[in-house]
């Protein structure tokens, strides 16, 4: 497959972008309902190039490393160049980035439906979309970084995307500050890796920001080396993928659109981080400091973004925790060595979360709220995204056979394997994913019943007959989740089934994850285990089973059966405090008036000072020349001619003979 | 007996005594006239050094004998040529100001 084809999958969205900002968006804002048909359409050509691409690695092992265009050369083994890296990780990835993508744009078209910035949201749409492409195909890690941070950028213009809500701006600019402060971390690794290729020998034959090469890098550092740049590129996936501490902002994302959560916000760019981590597994694996403490973040989150999830009322904070949590997960696989479980769980959490997203949005469509307070009852309106969000759910909380059940089931084997022949640290890691799988059935649970169950709350009564108001949504919307939830049924037994089915192999995908050739020894999938199996089915009826007594009991949820509990709700609710300390202490406090305050007066005493002494002296300077230029003629000519006197005078002194 | 030096002199007074009356006078006539000095002293010096620094053959050599005289005389001619126009710029000023007055506020009348 040529180099151009390749690259097709990521310029068909941004032509899109460059055609709808600058095309469509200033000259033709009558006909702004040909936005989102133009971006549906450059995706529909990355989903044909995507799906050939993914066949061709499939069976033939796919095109692998292509350069385009050689940058910046630093020295002979640190080279920045623009080029694809088509693997079955990439592959995988990107066809998942593209199908979700292309559905949430369908869906947008019924969502955004007469907002004042149609044209804006599908160019920035697009944008993100073929930034996310192009993050996943780079085969350079400067021009992933780069990616990285335009899907960033991204982020925040469609976080904000409601610009005249103060809110909507913080949470942005809240996304974007605290995802740079994990990126600080980043490009420090990066720039160790060049610092690195100094000290090779010149027959080493690397490029040390190649990624399949620096995957091999490792033996060539000390240890200490390796552990810096591995935290330092930890650091950076933490922070896009909202791992604690740097989990703050996105339940604060929840500003943006719908789709925008569904899709930036927790099937594609979130998961940038676990992807990075996976891209350079051999290499993060090298550092055994790094690999635990991915694990414990990981496990540690998990419960963490749990528990927090319990006490919200907005539906879509909720699934943000959610998000989070699951993406512990897989943080958690890949510090015990799964990386397969892990893009596993990736797929099928981007397949259902995406559709709990759509479907929350589809809820938000008819009641024009997101709190769960208001709602309640919404079954008999909405069948058709009860039915879906139901799906979902129980795919989020993992019962069989959804999808969610065969990912989470994958981790939670490796987690019990681990624990088999492990320490205290492997039991705590299983407990804590066991833990979480309990909490995510309940607070799962709590939000379907809040929603759908009971009877309606809110007081959009409509017209005065009723609930007429409420409606399922149109068809353009509930198309595409409709096609999630297929997506969602079946992406996990038919794409890692844990027997032989038919022509279908076990473990297939898993085993095509592990055979790129970066990882050398691939990683051998966990035989299925009933037991494990059963003990998380178990867990996950353990949660819900206590969800539905507590919400049955406490009809319409007037009372919160946790506000029992004082002290912990109190905890849990105000997000453990973790806001007020960022914001008021650190912020506030330390950098505000300790550190500004200095840099403050330096600017207002030196920087502004020296200005101020610049335009004092030029302007008093001015003034006294200004005295000179009175207009008087002859004052004039007497200084012409005093000028001359004086000039004779020196001519003469120097003349010879006379005076010099 | 005349020298170069009296004429020379009398030159430099009659230079010094113009520049200040164009510095100081406030009569723009009055100004001419010392510009007119000014010219006439320089005229001076012209003749008094073609006349005792270049005593060449008058027969032989004419041309570069009558030098000085030749330019004194053109400064007379240009001379009274300026005057002529700059009366007649006086008179327009006049016409406008009201007044002859050199002052920083000329042009400033209405």
């Amino acid at each position: 497959m040529s180099s151009l084809t390749i690259w097709l999958v990521f310029l068909a969205p941004l032509t899109s972008f460059v055609i709808i900002s600058l095309i469509v968006r200033p000259f033709f804002s009558k006909h702004q309902w040909i936005s989102p048909y133009l971006l549906i359409a450059g995706l529909s050509v990355s989903l044909v190039v995507s799906v050939m691409l993914f066949l061709d690695t499939l069976y033939t092992g796919g095109p692998g490393y292509n350069s385009a265009y050689q940058w910046i050369k630093i020295n002979d083994a640190a080279i920045i160049d623009l080029g694809t890296y088509i693997d079955p990780v990439s592959s995988t990835i990107l066809l998942v980035v593209v199908v979700v993508s292309l559905l949430v744009q369908i869906y947008s078209m019924g969502y955004m439906h007469g907002d004042i910035g149609y044209s804006r949201y599908f160019a920035t749409m697009a944008l993100f979309t073929s930034s996310m492409i192009g993050l996943v195909i780079s085969s350079n890690i400067v021009q992933l970084y780069a990616f990285w941070e335009l899907v960033g950028l991204s982020s925040y213009l469609l976080i904000g995307f409601w610009t005249e809500r103060p809110a909507a701006a913080a949470a942005a600019k809240k996304a974007f500050i605290i995802t740079r402060i994990g990126d600080v971390g980043f490009l420090i690794g990066i720039l160790f890796l060049i610092n690195h290729s100094f000290a090779l020998p010149l027959s080493a034959n690397v490029n040390v920001l190649h990624i399949p090469d620096i995957c091999s890098l490792a033996g060539t550092m000390s240890a200490m080396i390796v552990t810096i740049i591995t935290l330092g590129i930890l650091s950076g996936a933490m922070g896009k993928s909202a791992q604690f501490p740097f989990h703050t902002w996105l339940p604060d994302a929840m500003e943006g659109p719908t789709p925008v959560s569904a899709l930036v916000h927790s099937a594609t760019m979130v998961a940038a981080g676990v992807f990075l981590l996976v891209r350079l597994f051999p290499f993060i694996s090298a550092s055994d400091t790094t690999m635990l403490i991915i694990a414990g973040v990981g496990a540690f989150t998990a419960v963490f973004a749990a528990t927090m999830g319990l006490v919200v009322n907005d539906i879509k904070r909720v699934l943000a925790y959610s998000s989070i949590s699951q993406l512990a997960y897989m943080f958690a696989a890949i510090g015990l060595g799964a990386f397969g479980p892990a893009i596993f769980h990736l797929i099928t959490h981007a397949f259902f979360k995406a559709l709990l997203f759509l479907c929350s949005g589809s809820v938000n469509h008819a009641t024009h709220t997101f709190d769960m307070r208001e709602m309640g009852g919404l079954r008999k309106y909405m069948p058709w995204t009860y039915g879906l969000m139901l799906v979902s759910s129980l795919s989020l909380i993992g019962l069989p056979p959804l999808s969610g059940f065969w990912s989470k089931d994958e981790i939670m084997l490796s987690a019990w394997e681990k624990m088999l022949h492990g320490s205290v640290f492997e039991i705590t890691i299983f407990a804590l994913l066991a833990i979480g799988v309990v909490l995510t059935a309940f607070y799962t649970w709590r939000m379907i019943s809040l929603t759908f169950h009971g009877e309606y709350r809110g007081n959009d009564v409509g017209d005065g007959h009723g609930d007429h108001s409420i409606h399922e949504s149109p068809r353009v919307m509930i198309a595409p989740m409709a096609l999630l939830g297929v997506a969602t049924v079946l992406a996990g037994f038919l794409t890692n089934p844990p027997v032989n089915v038919g022509p279908i192999h076990k473990h297939w995908l898993n085993d095509f994850i592990s055979s790129s050739i970066v990882f050398h020894h691939g990683h051998h999938a966990a035989e299925f285990s009933v037991l494990v199996a059963i003990l998380s089915t178990v867990l996950g009826l353990i949660g819900l089973g206590i969800a539905v007594y507590y919400y049955k009991l406490s009809q319409n949820g007037k009372k919160e059966p946790l506000e029992s509990m004082k002290g912990f709700y109190g905890l849990i609710y105000n997000k453990y405090y973790l806001d007020d300390l960022y914001e008021n202490i650190i912020v506030r406090n330390i950098l505000q008036k300790r550190i500004v305050n200095i840099i403050a007066f330096v600017d207002k005493y030196v920087v502004d000072g020296l200005g101020l002494f610049l335009g004092f002296a030029v302007k008093n300077v001015g003034h006294v020349l200004g005295l000179f230029q009175n207009g008087n003629v002859q004052f004039y000519t007497f200084v012409i001619s005093l000028g001359g006197v004086i000039g004779l005078i020196i001519l003469l002194m120097y003349t010879p003979g006379l005076g010099g | 007996m005349m020298s170069l030096e009296t004429i020379l002199g009398l030159a430099a007074m009659l230079f010094v005594i113009g520049i200040f009356g164009v510095l100081t006078k406030k009569n723009i006539i009055a100004v001419f006239m010392s510009l007119e000095l000014m010219f006439n002293s320089v005229n001076l010096t012209f003749v008094g050094l073609s006349y005792f620094v270049m005593p060449v053959n008058l027969v032989t050599d004419l041309s570069t004998a009558m030098t000085g005289h030749v330019f004194a005389i053109f400064v007379i001619a240009v001379a009274a040529a300026e005057v002529a126009v700059g009366l007649g710029i006086v008179f327009a000023l006049y016409r406008v100001n009201g007044s002859i007055e050199l002052s920083s506020d000329i042009g400033r009348a209405t």
